[in-house]
């Protein structure tokens, strides 16, 4: 039943991922992202018995990653006032499909992984691949700040599903000190975010090109 | 033998039905009276005795067309299972016959509409491949991850394995096979949001373009095969979508029957609340059903 | 008492937050760090090689890397009083204060964890807090330089917790109960599984090499120091790679434990050290920014700390050296570039002359620095250089020693013209009077920096030696 229910979750991470490579809406995006923080927030609920550890964790990440940090992107959304990624890089059918594809080579992949028999049947490690893979292909081929700071989360979902995986060896403090550090991090983006805009009139990191060698 | 012949008889009677069903909702939703449950049966009845015109510049491939279609959609009728009970026809392999002979109707509907000569019916031949090209993807997939988790290799038993046997332990793929054919089942038979049934002169719509040069019994015919494409691909939706497999004798075609009717109320729902999407947005979707599809494969394979 | 050396700074983090006056703000600064040299002095005396259960401890390396970071931000400290109350009356220094002190503190925790989970946060700490001190000119160029470095270094820090995690799991694959205790992954180092042990060191190595700037992961770094004030140039360039490379040790330390085939870490380390090495001669060549071209020579000098970790044994306790002259080095660089910079007005090294004669003290700092860093005897970087020289030769690493050898040429010639022609000459007649002169404010911390340095190479104190050779110990260094 751990099983059946974790792996679902998993399955539904990874069709926010699809989700999130389609969609040009930035708020749109930052929704399908806070839903995915979300849904990893309540795994380790799912996967480990009650204790007052897990109830820390569970609240601080949908705290932060349900909450204020979604808080954080939307009011910086609000202060740029754009609501597209307009001509990324590559196009959004061209991202979907090789989005797709790592996911397919995160799966065909992962059976060759040494990992422990307890956890060869569960979509961790796939989906913990694919995830950190869309994370980065997001960070790639999209030109607002904004989009690559959700590919930097997304990335950050990415390693922390495989996180779950050892969940003994990370005490609560390192675990509440990763996420005070994405907390920071976002915090800090929003600020430049806020910042890149008031500067450049746009979100548009391709103008971010002064500093080159001559 | 009985079952057969509920099967020959629901496919050869019921498809009009939906259509005047999804009408209906539609003008429901719309405030409208909307015209009777039957209406497209009348419509059938009245191209039936019309005449026909042809035009002087086309050939064989004209006439052909409709025919051609009509006849590969029904022979792929009848080799779906309806509501759990067997097909007639069933070999191992018909999942190909079945992908193809939607892949010959096509054909010939789209070089009919060539063979008119006419611009603007080619303009919309052209657009119906582009989209079958992206569209056709998504049917093979599923199929084969049906294939791939049943073990059977015809539509009757991947189809009753998938909706019986594979519930509740493989819910994640089946889910993914029916939102993605649930799309695609939108987009093959010319729904919105991805093309308007009701316009015809328009420089946007699909389907509707390539058969306007055809009348009279000929155009009842592409009528006709054109709601028994929507009654065969909302079968196996259905198939997908819900346990039949587990359902027994007359429980089974009777709970076909209203899951039928409920999908037609929901593309009628669908197709009133959701505005057409604009063309260049209808691959990005097809390429989302596509990884749905993909995706549910990889987890059968795992 | 070691909890004391971490909340000293962030104490005053707060105070410099709550402070109003702008002018009495920068005064908090070396009113903290001169303890906190003193305390780091006193931990590191008793620093040993004890195993030890604590999560908070130091030992040898770690006290190494706490004293060149605690001298370093010592003069950094002193200068920026001078910086932020004479020449920069005209910028805030309400974010610039708190965010050096917490990145002090932040350092200082690297240099204490025991633990990989603590050292991650830690690290990651030091990249967040830089953030706001690159953008302290607050223009176009620094929000650029900023943006980027926020990115890579985040991205890099993500997938360097990836590797922390590939290195916990080896430890559940090898059936022991999961830990990232320093001292305990080094005792059951030998059971763990090689396959996740390798996967971990690729990505702390790419995480850890992007934090410091190991080409091809620098890209952040020229425009990163080119555009921060001088003074936390210092600090990147000092501070925070020596942290960094401290991190990397920590790695080291787990895979050197665990024995077995010990290329697939050594060489990816030979690769990368020589490659930055290359790439920095590339660019430092004809460089037409003075702050890009010393942060092409920390690309250099990184390099050359991988490239003798790579080499190993011998080499170890050339590269403690080096890390220490590094450090304090580029706290000279940056800090009398700085000078060069309010001075010139212009970053440009091509319509700069005669540094000297407008400048002398800062001019000749800068011209001593470069010297200094070039491996002219009596610098620390001299006897480090030297002793990684002669140990990769020792070890029958022909070619690496050679192309190292020829690098550091190639790199000294590159640069020297550029520098040369920036302090000698005369000053062009165009130039407007900037109104900066040399005071001892900004002149006597660079100064006592490079003292330190040209002391430290010619009179190693035995306290200090001890150190390094515990050091060069803990990594299997030797004879």
């Amino acid at each position: 039943m751990v099983s059946f229910l974790s792996n679902h979750l998993l399955i539904l991470v990874m069709l926010l991922n699809f989700a999130l490579l389609s969609t040009g809406r930035l708020s749109l995006a930052v929704r399908l992202a806070t839903a995915q923080g979300v849904l990893l927030g309540l795994l380790p609920g799912i996967l480990h018995p009650l204790n007052w550890h897990l109830m820390v964790i569970t609240a601080g990440i949908i705290l932060v990653k349900g909450v204020i940090i979604p808080w954080l992107l939307f009011s910086a959304i609000r202060a740029a006032e754009i609501k597209r990624e307009t001509e990324p890089f590559l196009g959004f059918g061209a991202t979907l499909v090789i989005g797709a594809a790592v996911t397919a080579l995160a799966f065909l992949y992962v059976p060759r992984l040494p990992l422990l028999a307890a956890h060869q049947g569960h979509l961790f490690v796939p989906a913990s691949i694919a995830t950190l893979l869309t994370g980065f292909l997001l960070l790639t081929t999209r030109r607002k700040a904004i989009s690559q700071v959700l590919g930097y989360l997304i990335l950050e979902n990415g390693i922390f599903i495989f996180g779950l995986l050892l969940a003994e060896a990370m005490p609560l403090m390192v675990e509440a000190g990763v996420l005070l550090d994405l907390l920071a991090g976002t915090f800090v983006m929003g600020i430049v975010i806020g910042h890149i805009s008031r500067e450049f009139s746009s979100l548009d990191t391709s103008r971010l090109s002064a500093l080159r060698e001559k | 033998m009985i079952d057969t012949l509920i099967h020959i008889l629901l496919l050869l009677i019921m498809p009009p039905l939906l259509l005047g069903v999804i009408n209906r909702v539609k003008a429901v939703f719309a405030g409208r009276c909307g015209p009777p449950l039957l209406q497209p049966y009348f419509e059938l009845w009245r191209l039936l005795r019309k005449g026909s015109v042809f035009s002087s510049s086309t050939s064989w491939v004209f006439r052909a067309g409709p025919l051609v279609s009509l006849a590969a959609t029904l022979t792929a009728a009848l080799m779906i299972p309806f509501g759990g009970h067997g097909s007639p026809i069933s070999f191992a392999g018909d999942l190909l016959l079945f992908a193809y002979l939607f892949a010959l109707a096509r054909f010939f509907t789209t070089v009919a509409a060539l063979d008119t000569g006419s611009s603007f019916e080619g303009m919309g031949a052209a657009r119906e491949v582009t989209f079958g090209c992206l569209a056709e993807p998504v049917l093979f997939i599923v199929l084969v991850a049906l294939a791939r988790e049943s073990g059977f290799l015809s539509l009757t038993g991947a189809l009753t394995y998938a909706s019986g046997g594979m519930w509740p332990s493989g819910a994640a793929p089946l889910m993914l096979m029916a939102v993605a054919l649930f799309i695609l089942f939108l987009v093959e038979n010319c729904r919105i949001p991805f093309d308007d049934p009701t316009t015809h002169l328009e420089l946007t719509m699909i389907h509707e373009v390539m058969v306007l040069d055809h009348s009279g019994p000929a155009f009842g015919a592409i009528l006709y095969a054109a709601s028994l494409k929507l009654f065969v691909l909302g079968a196996l939706v259905l198939h997908v979508a819900l346990p039949f497999g587990a359902m027994q004798g007359w429980l089974g075609w009777i709970s076909f029957i209203a899951s039928m009717v409920l999908l037609a109320i929901l593309t009628g729902v669908v197709e009133s609340v959701m505005a057409r999407l604009k063309l260049l947005k209808i691959p990005q979707v097809l390429l989302m059903a596509l990884s749905l599809a993909a995706f549910a494969l990889l987890l059968t394979v795992r | 008492m070691m909890f004391l050396l971490l909340i000293l700074p962030l104490l005053g983090a707060v105070a410099a937050w709550m402070i109003r006056s702008e002018q009495q703000r920068p005064l908090l600064l070396p009113l903290l760090a001169v303890p906190h040299f003193g305390l780091s002095l006193v931990f590191a005396l008793q620093a040993d090689n004890r195993i030890s259960n604590n999560w908070i401890d130091l030992d040898p390396l770690g006290a190494i890397v706490l004293l060149t970071v605690s001298l370093l931000f010592l003069f950094c400290a002193f200068y920026a009083v001078g910086y932020l109350r004479r020449d920069r009356p005209d910028r805030s220094n309400r974010v610039l204060v708190p965010a050096l002190l917490l990145c002090l503190s932040a350092m200082t925790l690297v240099c204490f964890s025991r633990h990989l989970g603590l050292l991650w946060v830690s690290v990651a700490a030091t990249t967040l807090t830089m953030a706001p001190l690159i953008y302290f000119n607050r223009n176009a160029r620094s929000i650029e330089a900023t943006w980027k470095y926020l990115m890579i270094g985040s991205v890099g820090i993500a997938l360097a917790l990836l590797g922390v995690y590939f290195l916990a799991y080896a430890t559940l694959v090898a059936g022991v109960d999961a830990t990232l205790h320093l001292d305990e992954l080094l005792a059951i180092a030998p059971a763990l599984d090689k396959g996740w042990l390798k996967a971990a060191f690729i990505f702390l190595l790419t995480g850890f090499g992007a934090k410091l700037g190991l080409a091809p992961l620098h890209t952040w770094k020229p425009d990163a120091y080119g555009e921060a004030p001088g003074l936390v140039g210092a600090l990147l360039a000092g501070g925070l790679t020596s942290c960094g490379f401290l991190a990397l040790l920590r790695v080291y330390q787990v895979m050197l434990a665990a024995g077995g085939d010990d290329g697939f870490y050594r060489q990816p380390l030979l690769v990368m050290g020589l490659f930055s090495m290359a790439l920095a001669a590339a660019f430092l060549v004809r460089q037409a920014d003075f702050k890009r071209l010393l942060a092409y020579s920390s690309v250099e000098h990184v390099g050359i700390l991988a490239l003798a970790l790579g080499i190993g044994k011998g080499a170890l306790i050339g590269m403690l050296l080096h890390l220490m002259g590094n450090g304090l080095l580029k706290g000279v660089l940056f800090l009398s570039s700085g000078n060069l910079h309010r001075a010139f007005a212009s970053k440009s090294t091509l319509g700069m002359r005669g540094a000297l004669r407008l400048l002398p003290w800062s001019g000749g700092l800068f011209l001593a620095g470069f010297l200094a860093v070039s491996a002219f005897p009596p610098s620390l970087i001299f006897q480090s250089e030297f002793i990684i020289a002669v140990n990769a030769f020792r070890q029958e690493h022909w070619l690496v020693g050679g192309l190292f050898l020829a690098l550091l040429a190639i790199i000294f010639l590159g640069m020297a013209p550029t520098v040369l022609g920036m302090v000698l000459g005369t000053p062009p007649a165009s130039l407007p009077d900037s109104g900066f002169r040399d005071r001892y404010q900004n002149v006597l911390p660079p100064a006592c920096l490079l003292l330190a340095v040209l002391l430290l190479g010619s009179w190693m104190p035995g306290p200090l030696f001890d150190l390094l050779r515990q050091g060069a110990a803990l990594l299997g260094g030797g004879p």
